[in-house]
């Protein structure tokens, strides 16, 4: 018996570590596979650029073709992220102890694509662009660098950030893939000059724009990294709709299509390539939420704003809709398995985020009675005119409205009059959308704070205490003390006030040919778009 | 009652009778003559039922998802399957068939009649009044169809009663077309000019003498826009520039995620496919018998 029990042991052993050493050894072949130069990588862009330039727009079009051509001062390291390295910057920098001044020390022989170098000067004009814009010039994400007191460039390779105030998330809004750097000389002539021509330092150099239909770029030699890129050309195609994207990559017309597909598209590009498909699957840092219009009645009364939140079963629609849409994960103010992220059993205790519904939609029921809202009221859901995933949200979301007594009539609008109307207040109840290049408090709750603060607050409403909350948190280096204050904030955002209200956070899918290698999703669909890594096999 | 009071009313109802048969007679001989369009007609009156009925006829909430049961195939109890919210197909059919005719009939209605005005005022005053008319009409002749249904609804944006609108205005020139060429001959008839020496009013010349002999075409053309509309409502919405979800709309059910579930689950998009083709089908029959039982030339023949 013995020897028997010895020899079963042996071939448990050796199964197990065959089994182990299986995935282990395909991802150690994936890691030191040679990347192989050359080739032309063709991939699809679900829409066009309003303009060329970064600081201004907010739109993953602009992104996707542009990444290429430039650099930032820090970047998100896609192997890791969020772990933050030196783009144009070094990988060290330093901070003062009153956590005030932040040093970067520029990497020597960067060179901008008409063979001029890139020094601290061009890092200064450009975040002075983006934080102190001249008059006429936008600049989007402006608010996000009020801490910032000044930029000096001491030396050509010395660039030092004084900022007013501690802030947590400084050193990650650096990393923001919308601040290209660009040539201080062009912006001192002309600060819009970027809006319609591109002069980057990235790891490739414009060739060709044809509006509507394509845009290309070819290998820069000057890059600084001298084994970047390994691809010769990329070939952005600009298709608007879903169906003839998904028709783009399952052709081989386009290899791949960054931004990401829903469950449906997926299982048709899967089906067509077998063997040559790979998925890549990762939470996406957007959300999907309810934003009331607090200045009309009744929804200036708290208790409807709490009753429309209770009505809608977020736990089923993530179980229903992850099936037909880009929406999958409940979660608060924070992505479900980020950092920030209040864990189930406190989000459970918000309203809207219990798992018994039914006690949830008779504790909204009994609130519309009290705040005299009658059965049947009726009013407008405005949402924009996209199908995934706005419209497939606006219908679950009119369908719970329904099953506490509200008779809701759908406006699905054009991006312009949609957003207009928004920022006019001429709406009752909107489907918003709010999506960002990293999971950071500072920038997830902009959208709540007072509209007087924060132009992205769609709701109409004004609330110090929320300001105050913001404040604080921003502030605080302490993560536990952070926390707390954030906790505190989103309970009143979405239990005690409710409004605005997240209605489920999104799933990013990247079905693409086995053929695109070096490319690794992040939860951001703006992160990791420049391609210096990415390689034909 | 008085013996003089019931004489009167069974003489009113051995008239209405008299009526009824009558009307059965011509259907009869309608159906008879012209069988596709009585086949056609048909159609119309199950599809005028399904909508007058739908609350009663249709097993299921056409708005209620149930997300157990989603993209399940024709089975026992959804004859025609659910959509990809588990909503019951042939449901939101029965209940789209109240959009596609409230949508065709008050868009055919409108621009019918609106056109033939036009077009028989036009006729009537003739010189200048004409020759503006004309060339406006002209104008929106000179646009397709859906271009213009689709220009209407950018400016005024989606919704019902704007998607009705938009349908509608394309309507009215080529109803105004057809009824100035009739009206045109008949301006010239002596019972007209018998009507102005009487010294009667453009407005009950127009009203009263003209517009009822333009009926016949004006009966063929307002058939003919319904199939057209019924059409066009589907093509808006399938663009999603008609009406909106969760609406039930035949047009809106072969858009969205019936496009993109089309090889998983067809039948989203066949079933409500096959009501649009029917329904245009109907009304291009009966509206083809109609304009043959009207037209004296074809009758002669």
């Amino acid at each position: 018996m013995r020897p028997m029990y010895r020899s079963t042991r042996l071939l448990v052993l050796t199964v197990l570590l065959l089994i182990a050493a299986l995935p282990v050894r395909r991802s150690f072949a994936a890691q030191t596979e040679k990347p192989r130069y050359g080739g032309e990588l063709v991939f699809a862009v679900g829409g066009t650029p309003p303009s060329f330039d970064g600081h201004r727009e907010t739109t993953f079009a602009m992104l996707h073709p542009l990444a290429p051509h430039y650099s930032t001062l820090l970047r998100f390291d896609p192997q890791a992220y969020p772990k933050i390295v030196g783009d144009v910057a070094e990988d060290k920098w330093t901070v003062s102890r009153d956590g005030l001044t932040y040093t970067f020390k520029i990497r020597k022989g960067i060179k901008f694509h008409d063979g001029s170098d890139l020094t601290s000067k061009d890092v200064k004009a450009t975040y002075d662009k983006i934080i102190f814009p001249p008059e006429g010039v936008a600049s989007a994400r402006q608010a996000s660098y009020g801490v910032v007191k000044s930029i000096e460039a001491p030396d050509p390779y010395t660039v030092v950030f004084q900022l007013k105030q501690i802030s947590a998330s400084f050193i990650a809004n650096l990393a923001s893939p919308w601040n290209f750097i660009y040539k201080a000389d062009i912006l001192a002539k002309d600060p819009r000059w970027y809006e319609k021509n591109v002069m980057g330092s990235g790891p490739f150099v414009f060739v060709e724009h044809v509006p509507g239909s394509y845009w290309t770029g070819k290998k820069n030699p000057n890059y600084y990294m001298k084994d970047r890129p390994y691809l010769d050309t990329f070939k952005a195609i600009f298709v608007r709709d879903t169906a003839p994207r998904v028709a783009a990559v399952r052709s081989g017309q386009a290899l791949i299509e960054f931004r990401g597909f829903n469950p449906a598209a997926q299982e048709d590009i899967v089906k067509t390539l077998g063997k040559e498909a790979v998925v890549q699957e990762s939470p996406w840092i957007c959300n999907l939420t309810v934003t009331i219009n607090s200045e009309k009645k009744p929804f200036n009364d708290p208790r409807v704003r709490r009753a429309m939140s209770l009505a809608i079963d977020r736990w089923n629609a993530s179980k229903a809709l992850s099936k037909i849409s880009l929406m999958k994960y409940v979660g608060g103010v924070f992505r479900p398995g980020s950092q920030f992220a209040t864990p189930e059993a406190e989000l459970t205790k918000l309203a809207g985020f219990r798992k018994n519904i039914e006690a949830s939609r008779k504790e909204a029921r009994a609130l519309l009675k009290a705040a005299g809202v009658p059965e049947g009221f009726s009013f407008t859901l405005k949402n924009r005119n996209v199908k995934e995933p706005y419209e497939v949200t606006g219908i679950y979301t009119i369908d719970q409205w329904r099953q506490i007594g509200l008779n809701v009539n759908h406006v699905m609008q054009e991006e312009g009059p949609y957003f207009n109307d928004l920022r006019q207040g001429n709406y009752d109840a909107a489907i918003d959308f709010a999506c960002d290049f990293m999971d950071e408090p500072d920038l997830q709750l902009q959208k709540f704070l007072s509209a007087k603060k924060s132009p992205l607050n769609y709701g109409r409403y004004n609330d110090e205490v929320l300001d105050d909350l913001y404040d604080r948190q921003s502030r605080l280096t302490d993560k536990a003390e952070r926390l707390k204050v954030l906790r505190q904030f989103e309970k009143r955002v979405l239990d005690e006030q409710a409004y605005q209200f997240h209605i489920l956070w999104w799933q990013r899918i990247v079905p693409h040919w086995t053929k695109v290698q070096g490319w690794k999703i992040t939860p951001s669909h703006y992160v990791n778009q420049d391609l210096r890594d990415v390689y034909l096999k | 009652m008085t013996m003089a009071q019931e004489t009167a009313r069974a003489a009113r109802t051995r008239a209405s009778g008299r009526r009824i048969r009558a009307w059965l007679r011509v259907a009869l001989r309608f159906a008879r003559r012209r069988p596709l369009g009585a086949a056609g007609a048909l159609i119309i009156l199950v599809m005028l039922a399904a909508a007058v009925l739908a609350g009663f006829i249709a097993p299921y909430d056409p708005l209620t998802t149930d997300y157990a049961a989603m993209l399940q195939a024709p089975s026992a109890p959804h004859w025609l399957g659910t959509d990809a919210f588990g909503r019951d197909v042939l449901s939101r059919i029965i209940y789209g068939s109240r959009t596609a005719l409230i949508v065709g009939f008050c868009a055919s209605f409108l621009g019918a009649s609106l056109g033939t005005v036009m077009g028989v005022a036009s006729a009537y005053f003739g010189g200048k009044t004409d020759l503006i008319v004309q060339r406006f009409m002209d104008l929106l002749l000179s646009f397709p169809l859906i271009v213009l249904a689709l220009v209407v609804v950018a400016v005024l944006g989606t919704g019902t009663l704007n998607v009705i609108l938009a349908i509608m205005v394309p309507m009215i020139p080529r109803a105004a077309l057809v009824a100035r060429s009739s009206a045109l001959s008949l301006r010239e008839t002596p019972f007209i000019d018998a009507a102005r020496a009487l010294g009667f009013g453009h407005a009950r010349i127009i009203f009263r003498h003209l517009l009822p002999n333009v009926m016949a075409p004006y009966l063929i053309l307002l058939t003919a826009f319904l199939g057209q509309a019924i059409l066009l409502e589907a093509s808006l919405s399938f663009l999603g520039l008609g009406v909106a979800e969760p609406v039930p709309a035949w047009g809106l059910m072969l858009s969205g995620a019936a496009v993109e579930f089309a090889e998983r689950a067809p039948w989203m998009a066949i079933f409500p496919g096959i009501a649009i083709s029917v329904s245009v089908f109907a009304f291009n029959l009966f509206g083809d018998s109609l304009r043959d039982a009207l037209d004296p030339k074809l009758r002669v023949s």
